[in-house]
């Protein structure tokens, strides 16, 4: 099978330091897969650099065998990767509604004329949008919420936003950055089956950073550890449980 | 027809109430030359500001140079009409037409820079403009340019005011318009959505000044002689008090911004001094007590009764 | 003039112009780089020095000196006060509104001084001009010596306290990082308030000294240097002092080439001009150092 996603020799530098070097993964189409690994291994530098936020020093990336590298970030969403962010970044003085109707963005046909005078595809697509966010809303239980300004949602229905809003965009690929931080274990839990049940409902490959080791080792098919901006370990959950090499990177010492 | 274009068409139905009552009165001599005068600016106000919000409310893109784009709308127009005698609407044309070439020329480079830096930038590009024209023979120089016809009227500054006021509310409720409120709320973020950051705001920016030209050609025909001394960035920053006055991203705010500078400058016409000082006064309280101006990001057509009146027919958005 | 000697009389006058905007610029960088403040208002503070020098020589009788040094107290002060009153209760605002506040700022220095002093130009009085000094053949006057002089003693001074001394060190580390500074026990509003005081006794220098070298001065005065002097320092590299100096010179002479060579009508669109291809193909200045938004 062609992998959905393929990083080979990635290297990035920041000034003289090595934020991630040799960095090679593969996803396959379908597949939840977790990256981990301690603070500053360089996770969400992988995910900028699958995103277009940063442009790889050498190597290439591969989405859907096409090369993505030099691609500017609404180009690579458009092409079907839709992300999530560490640090919640939801356009917060809009209403709830708004932040999904706006990842629609690239999936509405209209130009700039029809919208000025109100005619053609205007109003169907208009519609058409509105109804796709309210379901999309309801999937995640935000439906009651929809006129809310987003920034005064609680921290975990912000998290749940992200993703409702990342869904909109039509990904293939779905890059979840610790969707899971600030939740509480019943949260997190409500959450791991919400993920299993999109990635079916919506035929999504996953991608997820997280440091909630129920949650990567309770959904992820594959898990790929980094240290220090390398890849350590890959593998099942359960081989990555027993890797000597895991065990001493997160505890330390000489395990 | 659905509930949006019920909507449009009453306000569009308010809009020529309002001016049948204003024209009504100008024609009947109840109100004198000084103050018709200022009427005709409030509405030439009202579509700068209105476009001024465009690029630094919704799209937020911090501009200080449009007076510049009036510059260049006011000078193509009054060629085409005093050296050409091409009536007022191909002035009007023909000076959007040049402001909006001019705003995607500068705006393509100029809009990667954000914050003060862009609007440090735009203001000097303005004063670029200024300076150009200043240098220009063929339209006067430094002296200015004169025997303009006095072609704006009335219902011409109305009608056009209208137009804008409805394109920039449709613009701003459609997918192109939600690309551009993304921008200004996290662009980062607006790109991850898919949104191309660098066409939205040039949009944005052209669309703007393509306004700002129309309302310079209007502003032009109301006078003799235009100079480039009236388009210096005191007046950017006259249009960017309305603009904060009244509340970025709300075009409700840059009516009532552009109605009340406009009308006090008049008011206070003899006093110049105190007019600044309250200003001034004016926009360091507002930073302080109320930043997002007298409607951020409310519109009047979404509060009551308007909204009210919606939800009892079950209507939705707008 | 031949152009051999024209280009260094001009060479001449921009080092003189360019030493006034070194020392307004000065402020702007010095508070941009610790509040990331465009403060429009600082050039209205460079006139409100320009006037406390002139009411101090024509209606004190004081010589230059005096004159320049009450006029840096008082204008300090005043640059403090503005930060008090008009900044501080927005530090934690967006950007924008502070900039917004400063355009206020700017408005109400220059017309409430107008309300005073009325809106007509002053006479400076001429106290330095029988002084000046002939090289090879070109005139360097009393006024061009008496700015280099001070310009360069002034900044000496600058970077000595900068440097050297404790309140200096504050305000770099403040710079760097407000919030780590104040974790090592500095107060970062007391820095801040000082930075405000030497950047506005620097602008009130160049106050008097323009008013000592063109002899006129009016309320709206600092309208135009208080941009160019922007543009010197992002041209140096906002936030870097030696920026500050270098991008005031060498704007000081483009300006003068521009208005010996091209036409003084230009000399605006000039400054302008560098600053627009600066911002875009070097925003860091020559001095400065890029950065990116962290992700």
């Amino acid at each position: 099978m062609e992998p959905l996603l393929k990083s080979s020799h990635v290297v990035e530098m920041f000034g003289g330091l090595k934020a991630v070097s040799d960095f090679n993964i593969y996803i396959n189409p379908g597949e939840l897969i977790g990256l981990i690994g301690p603070n500053g291994a360089g996770k969400t530098t992988a995910f900028n650099l699958f995103t277009g936020v940063y442009q790889p020093t050498s190597g290439t990336i591969e989405f859907n065998g096409q090369s993505i590298a030099g691609l500017k970030p609404y180009e690579i969403t458009q092409r079907g990767i839709a992300r999530t962010f560490q640090n919640i970044r939801l356009f917060s003085e809009l209403s709830v509604l708004d932040n999904v109707k706006i990842a629609f963005h690239s999936h509405v046909k209209y130009g700039v004329a029809e919208a000025i005078f109100r005619v053609g595809r205007y109003f169907d697509e208009e519609a058409l949008v509105t109804e796709e966010s309210h379901k999309l809303l309801s999937i995640f239980k935000l439906d009651d919420k929809a006129e809310e300004t987003a920034k005064n949602l609680p921290y975990g229905a912000q998290r749940r936003l992200e993703i409702a809003r990342a869904l909109a965009a039509k990904p293939k690929l779905l890059l979840l950055d610790e969707p899971a931080a600030g939740m509480n274990p019943q949260e997190t839990h409500e959450l791991m089956e919400m993920i299993r049940w999109i990635r079916d409902q919506f035929s999504l490959t996953i991608l997820l950073i997280e440091h909630d080791m129920s949650l990567v080792m309770g959904i992820c098919e594959r898990i790929y550890v980094l240290e220090y901006g390398e890849i350590i370990a890959h593998g099942t959950p359960e081989q990555i449980q027993n890797n000597p090499e895991v065990i001493r990177a997160y505890l330390g010492g000489e395990a | 027809m659905n509930s949006v274009q019920k909507n449009d068409l009453r306000l569009l139905v308010l809009g020529v109430v309002l001016f049948a009552v204003i024209e009504g009165a100008m024609e009947g001599g109840f109100i004198g030359s000084f103050w018709k005068l200022n009427i005709i600016l409030i509405g030439i106000n009202i579509i700068l500001s209105a476009s001024l919000n465009l690029i630094n409310g919704y799209t937020g893109q911090f501009s200080l140079g449009h007076a510049g784009f009036m510059a260049v709308g006011a000078y193509v127009a009054v060629i085409l009409t005093t050296n050409f005698h091409l009536p007022l609407i191909a002035g009007m044309v023909g000076g959007g037409l040049a402001a909006a070439a001019l705003g995607f020329l500068i705006g393509l480079p100029t809009l990667r820079l954000n914050g003060d830096y862009l609007a440090i930038a735009t203001l000097g590009l303005g004063e670029i403009i200024r300076i150009v024209i200043m240098n220009i023979q063929y339209v006067g120089g430094a002296a200015g340019f004169s025997g303009i016809p006095h072609l704006t009227t009335f219902p011409w500054v109305f009608a056009t005011m209208l137009v804008t006021l409805f394109a920039i509310k449709n613009f701003v409720n459609s997918n192109h318009g939600r690309a551009c409120i993304a921008i200004r709320e996290n662009e980062i973020a607006a790109a991850a959505m898919g949104v191309n950051t660098t066409k939205y705001k040039v949009m944005a920016f052209t669309i703007g000044a393509a306004f700002a030209g129309v309302a310079g050609a209007l502003f032009a025909h109301c006078f003799y002689i235009i100079s480039p001394g009236s388009f210096t960035f005191m007046q950017s920053f006259n249009y960017l008090i309305m603009v904060v006055l009244g509340g970025l991203g709300s075009l409700t705010g840059s009516i009532a911004g552009a109605f009340v500078v406009t009308a006090l400058s008049a008011a206070l016409a003899d006093w110049p001094e105190f007019r600044m000082i309250i200003y001034a006064l004016a926009l360091i309280f507002l930073m302080f007590y109320r930043p997002q101006g007298l409607f951020g990001y409310v519109e009047l057509t979404k509060l009551a009764p308007f909204s009210r009146l919606r939800a009892l027919k079950g209507g939705r958005e707008e | 003039m031949d152009f051999g000697s024209l280009l260094v009389q001009q060479l001449i006058n921009g080092v003189s112009l360019g030493s006034i905007y070194a020392l307004i610029a000065l402020g702007y960088t010095m508070v941009y780089g610790i509040i990331k403040l465009i403060n429009f208002a600082h050039g209205d503070i460079y006139m409100v020095g320009a006037y406390v020098g002139f009411f101090a020589i024509t209606t004190l009788g004081w010589g230059i000196f005096p004159a320049l040094l009450v006029s840096m107290a008082v204008t300090g002060l005043l640059g403090m006060v503005v930060e008090r009153l008009a900044y501080k209760p927005l530090r934690h605002a967006p950007r924008i509104s502070v900039l917004i506040t400063a355009i206020g700022v700017s408005f109400f220095l220059e017309y409430a001084t107008m309300y005073f002093v009325t809106p007509t130009p002053r006479t400076f009085p001429d106290v330095f001009s029988s002084a000046g000094i002939t090289v090879g053949g070109f005139v360097v006057n009393g006024q061009q010596l008496l700015s280099f002089a001070i310009t360069l003693v002034l900044m000496v001074i600058l970077t000595y306290i900068v440097q050297k001394t404790k309140i200096g060190k504050a305000m770099r580390a403040v710079s760097f990082d407000t919030e780590t500074a104040q974790l090592m026990g500095i107060d970062a509003d007391r820095v801040i308030s000082i930075t405000f005081g030497i950047g506005s006794a620097l602008a009130a220098a160049g106050g008097v000294l323009v008013g000592v070298y063109y002899n006129s001065i009016d309320p709206l005065m600092g309208i135009m240097p208080g941009l160019k002097a922007f543009v010197a320092a992002v041209l140096g590299g906002i936030g870097v002092i030696p920026g500050a100096m270098a991008g005031g010179l060498i704007l000081g002479v483009v300006e003068s080439l521009v208005s010996g060579f091209l036409s003084s009508t230009f000399r605006d669109a000039a400054a302008f001009a560098i600053l627009i291809l600066v911002l875009l193909f070097r925003p860091a200045g020559i001095f400065g150092k890029n950065t990116q938004e962290k992700v």
